[in-house]
């Protein structure tokens, strides 16, 4: 018995498949070479397995017979890179501070690097772009607490603050409530006359009383103005930037607590060029004296 | 209602038979018996025979032409100064730019090739439309080289009869010398095909020199190699295969054609029925077809154009000049095949006219996109700015408060300098009270920026207000316009930005 059939229409005989009771498909068959493509595919396979690196194994892989390896590309690459560097990172080591943040040739590739250096090492705290948060200050303005100068900015990175380095800044501020040197009440009007001294909303009664537990408390570091002092640390208190926030509350909070935030020392994790890129970085944030 | 008919219906099932006395043969049948259908069939060869007309001849000069720009294309030379490279067609993938002659695209204005590709597409629809797959018969580089390629063969083995007998012959040494030859030219046609495209990509005699010594990039060869063996491969042996099971274009354009639509065809109303003429017999009577089949011997695709429209006509027009050739030697009127449409077709099988219809919605319709398109690019174009600046206003801090009072917001200004000498700009802050501009690594306000040409130069710039100004700030978010003026011409450029600060003053 025979099933082929012949579509009348066309004249093509149909492959026998009958879907729908009687939609049935013409028999084209397809030209052999589509099957040698996929021989060919299938060859093409085995060679790759031969030469790259293919299959597993129980304890690694099989690496083909050119020896591939990706991470040694990468790694290539890198050094590659590194050596592209070299021409910028040798004229970084030999210039001071100065001639760096002068230098128009360098400063395109000092300041991308100083860029990433920060976003890697110093965004967490100081955010991304040197923002700051409360206890972290900003880098973008004037304010320095331990000097703005190209000098002190790279003294901070390379010892940090407090962070236990033998070369580190590490004056704090005592805890005048905590330790019972000055009363609540005493330090309520040594708040009020902080506030005063930014020409804040204050109490006069209160602060003509602050103004002497200011005199023999404070002034000492804050200077008898309140302008600061950069050599110990200490804050100017007579502009609007607070590193610990500037209402009442929180003025009362830091003298009643003390303040000491640390920084860690970057000395021996970054490499001298690279902690001059970053100096000259932020020096540039805006805020460099 | 089927229209298929059951081969057992016709072929009455044989009565139980004895293979031997008392030994029946069993009705049965192999499924996976060497009879049983095939799913892959060899492909039977096409040996195309010459043609002479006048499609043959337009074919002849589209070849000539498409042929030869995409050859000598490259070596068109333009100059554009000292600093840029003076091949007129050039992609410049390695700069990110595409020189075409005056024109000149930034990687950034890649939008102007989609532009065209968009363009391309609808044209495609329009001729589609109008008279069928034109593009497929006349420019595709596939029928070209194909084209070409047919021309080497015919060139060593002789015409269609030569080539069948030789291909049905034993390997003698002259069947061999033939088709080493063919082979060959196939690979050189190849060759030079690779050998140009990569032209396109570098200065062309620097890398022809540097291809011949062997100091070309190694992409260069690789890509050289690609388009040697593609062009042996589709264009030499694979052909027709190309258009049939490759290219989806035969599958969209069905839907392209319409009613009106001038395709190929063959007036079966003139030539049925068919049949041999004999001397002194009347046309009376009788079809003008004598089935001579020189429209199929002539197809490249192997059809017969008398089955009506297929998927594998490439509307190449040489059946039309293989018929009109043949009516001619016979005294009856040429046009058995020629360009029709179906209404026309259809109508002259009852004795009337269609007249041809070119304006049809579709038809319009790509007509008035293909302005459309036109225009927007046109319009793209010619506002294009030869300096683009772009404005970014840093989010951390989004403002800075200094000892003194005042307040500060950092923006990064990118300026592009586009032409191709050195240009000066001076920035400015339009709008804002007392303002102070300093641009990072520059001592003074207000300085001078050179940038290079072809360049981009990006600048950290501060924008100070002093305290006392502050009370003429719209509070949080004041407005204004960031100005780049070019010192050379005067002419500025503006982008609007915010100038923010604390909510609570």
């Amino acid at each position: 018995m025979s099933d082929k059939e012949i579509d009348d229409v066309t004249g093509v005989e149909t492959t026998g498949h009958v879907w729908d009771g009687d939609v049935k498909e013409l028999n084209k068959p397809l030209p052999k070479w589509w099957l040698y493509v996929l021989y060919a595919t299938i060859i093409w396979a085995i060679g790759y397995w031969i030469l790259y690196p293919a299959w597993p194994t129980l304890h690694g892989y099989t690496k083909g017979i050119l020896d591939y390896s990706p991470r040694a590309e990468v790694a290539k690459e890198v050094a590659a890179a590194k050596a592209e560097q070299a021409k910028y990172l040798d004229q970084i080591a030999a210039k001071s501070l100065d001639e760096i943040a002068m230098d128009q040739e360098l400063l395109p590739f000092v300041m991308a690097g100083g860029a990433a250096v920060f976003g890697d090492n110093c965004g967490p705290c100081h955010g991304r772009g040197g923002g700051g948060a409360v206890g972290y200050p900003n880098l973008n303005d004037d304010d320095w607490l331990w000097g703005g100068k190209l000098g002190d900015v790279k003294h901070s990175i390379l010892y940090g603050i407090r962070s236990g380095h033998p070369e580190a800044r590490d004056m704090a501020m005592p805890r005048f409530g905590i330790d019972k040197i000055l009363t609540p009440t005493e330090i309520a009007d040594s708040t009020q006359y902080v506030l005063s001294l930014s020409d804040k909303a204050a109490d006069a009664a209160a602060v003509k009383r602050g103004q002497e537990h200011y005199a023999n408390n404070c002034a000492a570091c804050h200077g008898e103005d309140g302008k600061g002092n950069i050599e110990l640390g200490a804050p100017n208190l007579t502009d609007n930037i607070w590193l610990y926030g500037g209402t009442p509350a929180q003025i009362a909070q830091s003298i009643h607590t003390g303040r000491g935030g640390v920084m860690p020392h970057w000395t021996g994790r970054l490499d001298p060029a690279t902690i001059k890129m970053l100096t000259v970085y932020v020096h540039s944030l805006g805020g460099g004296k | 209602m089927t229209m298929i008919k059951r081969a057992a219906e016709i072929v009455p099932e044989p009565s139980a038979r004895e293979a031997a006395p008392g030994i029946e043969q069993i009705d049965v049948k192999a499924v996976a018996s060497k009879a049983a259908r095939e799913a892959y069939a060899a492909r039977p060869k096409i040996y195309p025979k010459l043609a002479h007309g006048t499609f043959r001849k337009i074919k002849w000069a589209v070849m000539a032409v498409t042929l030869g720009i995409y050859y000598l294309l490259p070596w068109i030379r333009w100059d554009r100064g000292p600093t840029l490279p003076n091949q007129a067609f050039l992609l410049d993938f390695a700069n990110q730019r595409l020189f075409f002659g005056p024109i000149e695209i930034w990687a950034q204005e890649l939008y102007f090739i989609t532009g065209i590709l968009i363009l391309s597409a609808l044209g495609l629809f329009l001729v589609t439309s109008l008279a069928g797959r034109m593009w497929c018969g006349y420019t595709c580089p596939q029928t070209v080289w194909t084209d070409l390629m047919i021309v080497v063969e015919r060139f060593w083995q002789g015409d269609r009869n030569a080539r069948i007998r030789l291909d049905n012959s034993a390997w003698t040494l002259e069947k061999i010398w033939k088709k080493s030859a063919t082979h060959i030219s196939w690979l050189l046609v190849g060759v030079a095909t690779g050998g140009v495209l990569v032209f396109y990509f570098r200065d062309a005699p620097t890398l022809a020199a540097e291809l011949v010594t062997g100091d070309a990039p190694t992409v260069a060869y690789v890509f050289l190699g690609i388009f040697t063996g593609t062009t042996y491969l589709l264009g030499g042996i694979a052909r027709e295969q190309v258009c049939i099971y490759m290219c989806p274009w035969p599958r969209i354009q069905g839907a392209m054609f319409d009613r009106d639509s001038l395709l190929i065809s063959y007036r079966g109303y003139r030539g049925e029925p068919r049949g041999p003429h004999k001397k002194g017999q009347s046309w009376e009577g009788r079809g003008d077809c004598i089935d001579c089949k020189a429209c199929v011997a002539v197809c490249p695709m192997g059809i017969d154009i008398r089955d009506g429209e297929q998927l594998e006509c490439i509307q190449c027009a040489l059946c039309i000049d293989a018929c009109d050739d043949i009516m001619t030697k016979v005294g009856r009127p040429t046009g058995l095949v020629a360009y029709d449409s179906f209404r026309n077709l259809d109508a002259a099988a009852h004795h009337e006219r269609a007249p041809l219809r070119f304006v049809r919605p579709r038809i319009i319709l790509y007509s008035a996109l293909i302005v459309l398109v036109a225009g927007l690019m046109l319009w793209a174009w010619l506002n294009r700015t030869i300096v683009e600046v772009s404005v970014l206003h840093d989010r951390n801090p989004v403002y800075i408060e200094l000892t003194d009072g005042s307040l500060r917001n950092r923006f990064t200004v990118k300026i592009l300098n586009k032409l191709h000498e050195e240009r000066s700009f001076q920035l400015a802050a339009e709008g804002l009270p007392e303002s102070q501009l300093t641009v990072l690594g520059f001592p003074q306000q207000n300085p001078n920026i050179e940038v290079v040409p072809d360049n981009l130069r990006a600048l950290n710039v501060l924008i100070t207000i002093p305290k006392a100004a502050r009370a003429k700030l719209d509070g949080p978010a004041t407005p204004f316009r960031f100005v780049v003026t070019d010192i050379a011409d005067g002419s500025q450029i503006e982008r609007k930005e915010t100038f923010r600060g604390p909510s609570n003053e």
